[in-house]
């Protein structure tokens, strides 16, 4: 796989280093650029998008320790990583480099291979650092992700309250095998767009996809005053939307979905589960299986949307749903009661 | 300071890392700004102008380092570490260290 190419400033008040370090950091296959003091550093990373920065310390009108600290504080570049470049005089400043946040710190003349295996180092932290970040702001509201960021990614679960929803589309199988791969990716991207927009518009996060079916979270991780009502909210949206697009496709001559959807409040836990390098913000449960069996047995059951008693019992107009034959479900000990709506 | 004032293994490896024509722009880039950090160097001690006479001297160490000169390296580092502070710093023989480490890498650069 190539290396992924990095944009770098070199902030340096020193022509011949300045001009040195580009060339090293270009021969090395990135992107350089040049700040001739701390204060042009500063409004250029305010300006533009870079990965990382080369910095010097000893420089006129604002110094390399200075930077390091406005970068620091401001919280839109605050994970930018920087690495110290300097001839400087002393340990206790190469440690104050590292206390105010650097990276690193490479001794002038800067070594070519030592340079190269530094840049490669921290802007593949960088890279994945923000690829986790897109992929929470892909998987939960922007609010959430915000307070996930912020708490850390600690991995360890809690056990909460919470409801949670299956959804997936009818037949959907069939329905791709008379439709060109690429249609049905594109149906595929369409439908998860309209449930992504159901979900989080209702405060849910949608924390698991597996072909046309997904698995939404509300009340994990912020609470919410009545994650089941939420749960519902979604769910109706959800067939709304779906109506809408079915017209589309009717117009169209193309192929209608039909969804089915299972909601069931009760205890989980949830967390962050994996490995230190790959962890995914989950929930299991008996309340999870429900959810799931309720959702398969829409067909069955010949309804769109069915909930678990604790979900009906939490709806500000419980009388709305419908009770229907009590089902035992496999992996549960005793016939459950089922709502639909 | 009879030594040698241009070891030629640090400009050859700097040749090496990022060819032979950078390497010698780079050089003449150097001969071109060396003498405005010196005058620069020499003012701010006139001045008394401590942090500019540090950063002068710390800029021209720097770039010393980078093309070899380590004896012109020593005296610039030897004038950043004691500064303005003490005994007046020996300007004269700052100018016979350039002055050689000058003659030394434009042989280089024709060679």
């Amino acid at each position: 796989m190539a290396e992924a190419l990095g944009h770098v400033l070199i902030v340096d008040d020193n022509k011949v280093n300045r001009l040195l370090l580009a060339r090293n950091v270009e021969l090395l296959g990135h992107r350089a650029e040049a700040a001739e003091n701390g204060k042009v550093a500063m409004e250029r990373l305010r300006a533009e998008t870079f990965d990382l920065v080369l910095l010097d310390i000893e420089m006129p009108e604002m110094d390399g320790f200075e930077v390091l600290a406005a970068i620091k504080a401001a919280p839109e570049l605050r994970d930018m990583p920087v690495i110290v470049t300097s001839s400087l005089e002393g340990l206790d400043n190469i440690v104050r480099c590292i206390e105010l946040g650097a990276e690193d710190y490479l001794p002038k003349p800067v070594n070519q291979v030592l340079l190269g295996a530094r840049l490669s180092s921290s802007l593949e932290k960088k890279r994945l650092r923000d690829e986790q970040k897109r992929l929470l702001d892909r998987f939960a509201t922007h609010e959430v992700a915000l307070d996930l960021q912020n708490s850390g990614f600690a991995i360890g679960g809690k056990r909460l309250t919470a409801s949670v929803l299956f959804c997936d589309i009818r037949d959907f199988t069939a329905l791709s095998e008379d439709l060109p791969p690429e249609a049905t990716i594109e149906l595929l991207n369409t439908y998860y767009t309209l449930m992504f927009d159901a979900v989080s518009s209702n405060g849910g996060i949608v924390n698991l996809m597996i072909g046309d079916g997904l698995m939404a979270l509300f009340g994990a991780p912020q609470p919410l005053e009545n994650p089941a009502q939420s749960a519902v909210a979604a769910a109706g949206e959800m067939f709304s939307m779906i109506t809408v697009l079915n017209q589309e496709q009717r117009a169209a001559g193309a192929p209608e979905i039909r969804l089915g959807a299972g909601i069931a409040t009760g205890e989980v836990v949830a967390g962050y589960a994996g490995t230190d390098e790959r962890a995914a913000y989950t929930c299991v449960g008996k309340t999870v299986n429900l959810a799931a069996r309720l959702e398969a047995h829409t067909k069955a059951a010949g309804r769109r949307i069915l909930i678990d008693r604790q979900t009906r019992n939490s709806l500000r107009d419980p009388a709305a749903a419908e009770r229907i034959q009590q089902v035992a479900f496999k992996g549960f000990s005793e016939p459950q009661d089922i709502f639909a709506l | 300071m009879s030594a040698s004032p241009l070891d030629p293994a640090v400009f050859a490896e700097l040749q090496a890392a990022t060819g032979a024509d950078f390497a010698a722009e780079l050089a003449a880039t150097f001969l071109e700004e060396a003498p405005g950090m010196i005058a620069q160097l020499k003012q701010a001690a006139a001045a008394g102008d401590g942090d500019g006479f540090r950063r002068a001297a710390h800029s021209l160490k720097s770039n010393a380092n980078t093309f070899g000169a380590t004896a012109l390296a020593a005296l610039a580092r030897q004038m950043e570490l004691s500064g303005l502070g003490g005994p007046a710093p020996d300007l004269a023989a700052l100018d016979r260290e350039y002055t050689r480490a000058d003659a030394a890498l434009r042989g280089l650069l024709d060679g």
